[in-house]
């Protein structure tokens, strides 16, 4: 597919290195001509240097060609520019990434129709619903819902005192009632599709589907603390932590952000009532303690260097705080940052980048099962997608033991009318079903596809 | 620094010359010729040494940077020439080695010098292998093998950059695979036109193929000692149109072809090359018509030879050795200028001179005016300072290896003009020069160790030096 992307600043590159793993033939626009050097010596992409806004640039780039158009600068107003200019110009999709919060309210929708946009990307208010999702299930390091709230998919890293420690798949089905599916486990850095045989082991980070009830069900049993984190401490008054503060003061949680710009404190205390902010340098220890880290529930390390907010995670880790969760931009420090015991890193880069390859992959396969949902797995390593299923399929009513499935793969969900299937061998994919697949190593755009 | 990757590619550039090395193969078998087994020896060894390397450095990570691009570019050219002479060698129809070598490297350098004495006398197949290598040289052994093998590299841009010839290469479309594929295609295309024009001017079919290989890559190989010379007015015409055509940056025929001809006649550097053509034609013409007398031949001779020399192709249809002082003149000019950047052709490219031209204006002008701001235009872009200093740089080590190599050649026993147009004939890929090279001559009398420094000087102009340098510096090879 032919795809235009518009700025490449720390967002529009991981959108593109994304988009060109897929095999997408893709065109950078950028008026820094030292990112389009850098970016077409790294990547297998076309560089035009200039404005993506002016149309000369959009045709030199062969933009009206394209199939989508995403405009990832830093300016809101720029991306919605240059969407209205592509979409003026014939290209069918176009994505605008806009994060300030006053374009994300009621008057999205109205621009959205007026620019003919075909999606609205807000990197900041993704990562925070990842957030915040973690929040509610605070011992699961990722946790991600799929449509309807059928379905969830948590990872979990088996601490070295796990009771899952050293058993194997069917004896945990036995011990634990409850109806849940390992569907990935990574250990060593190597990526495993388990079957009943597979022995979990301490420091396996795994990934489990079943209905939300289910593993609320499943926490309690690991005697894993699931209460919601009520009491939360974040550093840096980014746009992230606007948005999280909102979802978690409207769910009834306590909000304290230290944030070291005074105009920033005053802000957030004009526009979001109840939260606590304080003035203050979030490095300086003391003040957090004074602040009482120990005491809270959840530290979330939100601002804009990567560097301090590795650091102040792993001396909030120190201190014991039961969940930390922070903000890491560059996909090069989260091994590092894993290394020093921080299990839960989220990034805006790489939840927005999710999104856009997940409208790519549906627009391309729009003649077969529609991608509906998309989540990245294990740091990128492996995908779960959640297909609609077509009346025109092949291996409708066919039972899964019966599949000549490709390796790799797993179905690991089945949601039919009010019905949710953790799927074993006797089960069948019927038309209208919603079907989870956790594909590791291989790019799925259809289910069609999950067949050799 | 990614060595594997380096050795591992030049192992399919090898495996790559195997697979061309069958068309040769079957000529010879059409003609029932001799040479045969040494083209099947070749092949032999070819596969051995090609599937050694690629068995022996299967890289673990296709991650290469600008570095690994310059050693893999210079190592498969160096590869390609040694094995590519065996054929000549073994089959005894040149029976030096050294003399094999630099007929091979003139041809993938699309020089055309030739040691040759008696061209009619090589076999069918050999000449046709001397020819083809022209063909593949002109655009490209990587870039040809970019198109074909199924994994490419997502930073495979270093390699194309460092054998492309030109001061800026740009893609044409998204993905280098499908750029090179392009390329190759519209390259395809125009020489089975000229193929087809030429069987239409009575040509036969080998010789036209010999002689549109020649031109396809601005090369010059002839399958006659003559040259063009005893052929047909209307085939010196097709030569002549298609030596021009292989001259123009293949970008302009890409924009032609997606309809943006708009950009592609904008395009200041095919109107720079143009305007030379007509220029130095017309003032030919009017020099050396006193010495054929009949106009509309001094005036084909002058725009095939004109064409020839500034595409650094290398046919001739006269003797431009006994030309006037001032004719000759204006063709040494053409030699170093050249032709259009990303194009076939070699020379200093007249992109790099129109750039120099304009520096030098700036220059002057901030001498005048110390305080004034310099902008470089070319081809409605501002040029970044980085680009400006490396055609200048260019420009200086270009001069450099130039008179490096003269000053080497002047132990020979020949005149200052021979020399000359030696280092340059061969430095700029054109092939014959004046004096003792001249058209009618060839290159057998200079010794072993002026051929093999000739062989290097092609390869150092058809890659733009830097490769080569880089690739013969220890630094480059160094783990650190």
């Amino acid at each position: 597919m032919k795809i235009t992307v518009v700025g490449c600043g720390k967002i529009g590159s991981t959108i593109l290195a994304n988009l060109v793993s897929e095999g997408h033939d893709v065109v950078v626009i950028d008026n820094d001509p030292a990112v389009i050097e850098e970016m077409t010596n790294i990547y297998d992409v076309m560089g035009v240097c200039g404005n993506g806004v002016d149309c000369d640039t959009l045709i030199e780039a062969g933009a009206e060609k394209s199939d989508l158009l995403i405009a990832a600068t830093g300016s809101d107003e720029f991306n919605m520019l240059s969407c209205f200019a592509a979409n003026r110009l014939g290209v069918g999709h176009t994505i605008a990434k806009i994060s300030n919060p006053e374009y994300n309210d009621k008057s999205l929708g109205f621009m959205q129709k007026q620019l003919g946009l075909s999606l609205a990307v807000n990197p900041e208010l993704l990562t925070a619903r990842e957030i915040y999702n973690v929040l509610k299930v605070p011992s699961a390091a990722k946790i991600e819902t799929f449509s309807g709230g059928s379905f969830e998919i948590v990872e979990l890293i088996l601490k070295p005192d796990s009771p899952l420690d050293g058993l194997t798949l069917i004896e945990l089905r036995k011990k634990y009632h409850a109806s849940f599916l390992v569907c990935v486990v990574q250990r060593d850095d190597k990526i495993y599709i388990p079957d009943g045989n597979f022995t979990l082991k301490s420091g396996d980070r795994i990934a489990l589907t079943a209905t939300p009830s289910e593993i609320y069900k499943l926490m309690k049993m690991l005697g894993l603390m699931q209460k919601m984190a009520k009491n939360v401490m974040m550093l840096g008054a980014s746009k992230t932590a606007f948005y999280l503060s909102k979802l978690l003061l409207a769910s009834g949680a306590s909000v304290k952000i230290v944030e070291l710009d005074k105009g920033k404190c005053e802000e957030f205390c004009d526009k979001l009532g109840g939260i606590s902010m304080i003035h203050g340098d979030g490095a300086h220890q003391e003040l957090l303690l004074e602040e009482g880290l120990p005491s809270m529930d959840a530290f979330i390390t939100l601002t804009g260097s990567d560097e301090e907010n590795i650091l102040l995670s792993y001396f909030a880790s120190s201190q014991n705080v039961p969940k930390v969760i922070s903000k890491v931009n560059r996909n090069e420090f989260v091994p590092i940052a894993e290394r020093l015991g921080l299990d839960c890193i989220v990034s805006p880069r790489r939840s927005v980048s999710d999104v856009v390859v997940r409208y790519a992959r549906a627009l391309q396969n729009s003649e077969g099962s529609n991608v509906e949902t998309l989540y990245k797995l294990m740091d990128g390593r492996a995908e779960a997608l959640e297909f609609i299923v077509r009346p025109d399929l092949d291996l409708l009513g066919k039972p899964l033991k019966e599949l000549d499935l490709k390796p790799g793969l797993l179905v690991a969900g089945i949601s039919r009318a009010r019905k949710t299937i953790i799927p074993s061998g006797d089960d069948v994919i019927l038309a209208g079903d919603k079907v989870i697949v956790i594909a590791a190593g291989q790019r799925l755009g259809d289910l069609a596809d999950i067949v050799r | 620094m990614n060595r594997r990757m380096v050795f591992y590619t030049t192992g399919q550039i090898v495996l790559i010359e195997a697979l061309m090395l069958l068309l040769p193969v079957i000529v010879s078998l059409i003609y029932r010729e001799s040479c045969t087994s040494a083209f099947l020896i070749t092949i032999g060894i070819a596969l051995i040494v090609g599937g050694s390397l690629i068995l022996i450095f299967k890289p673990t990570d296709n991650v290469i940077y600008a570095k690994e691009g310059f050693l893999t570019v210079a190592l498969a050219w160096m590869s390609l020439s040694a094995i590519g002479a065996l054929p000549f060698f073994i089959s005894g129809e040149i029976p030096s080695y050294i003399d094999a070598f630099f007929e091979t490297v003139s041809g993938f350098t699309t020089t055309g010098a030739s040691i040759l004495t008696d061209v009619e006398s090589m076999s069918h197949g050999l000449l046709f292998w001397r020819s083809f290598t022209h063909w593949v040289g002109g655009m490209g052994v990587l870039v040809f093998v970019m198109a074909v093998i199924p994994n490419v590299s997502d930073r495979s841009i270093h390699i194309m950059r460092a054998e492309m010839p030109g001061p800026i290469i740009g893609k044409l479309v998204p993905k280098v695979k499908d750029t090179a594929k392009i390329l190759y295609l519209i390259y395809i295309a125009m020489t089975l036109v000229q193929v087809l024009l030429l069987l239409f001017g009575g040509m036969s079919l080998f010789e036209s193929l010999i002689h549109t290989f020649g031109t396809a890559g601005t090369g010059g190989f002839s399958s006659r000692a003559d040259s063009i010379a005893s052929y047909s007015p209307y085939i010196q015409w097709v030569i002549t149109i298609f030596m021009l055509l292989f001259g123009i940056n293949f970008n302009l025929y890409y924009l032609l072809l997606i309809k943006r001809a708009k950009n592609a006649f904008s395009s200041t550097e095919l109107w720079v090359y143009l305007t030379i053509f007509t220029v130095s034609t017309a003032a030919i013409t009017a020099n050396i018509l006193p010495l054929i007398g009949e106009f509309s031949s001094a005036f084909r001779t002058a725009a095939f030879q004109v064409a020839s020399i500034v595409t650094t192709t290398g046919y001739a249809t006269a003797d431009f050795n006994l030309w006037p002082e001032l004719s000759k003149g204006i063709l040494l000019l053409l030699m170093f200028i050249g032709s259009c950047a990303g194009s076939t052709a070699g020379g200093l490219k007249i992109s790099r001179v129109i750039i120099l031209f304009k520096m030098l204006r700036g220059e002057v002008k901030r001498m005048l005016h110390p305080r004034s701001v310099r902008v470089v235009r070319f081809e409605g872009k501002q040029l970044e300072e980085n680009t400006l200093g490396s055609v200048s740089t260019y420009f200086a080590i270009y001069v450099i290896c130039f008179f490096a190599i003269f000053l080497l050649l002047c132990f020979e026993p020949f005149d200052m003009e021979t020399n000359f147009t030696a280092a340059a004939a061969c430095f700029n890929n054109v092939g014959p020069g004046f004096g003792a090279v001249g058209p009618v001559s060839s290159y057998a009398d200079y010794s072993a160790f002026s051929k093999f420094l000739l062989s290097f000087a092609m390869l150092l102009g058809r890659l733009e030096i830097f490769p080569l340098i880089i690739a013969l510096s220890p630094y480059a090879w160094s783990k650190k």
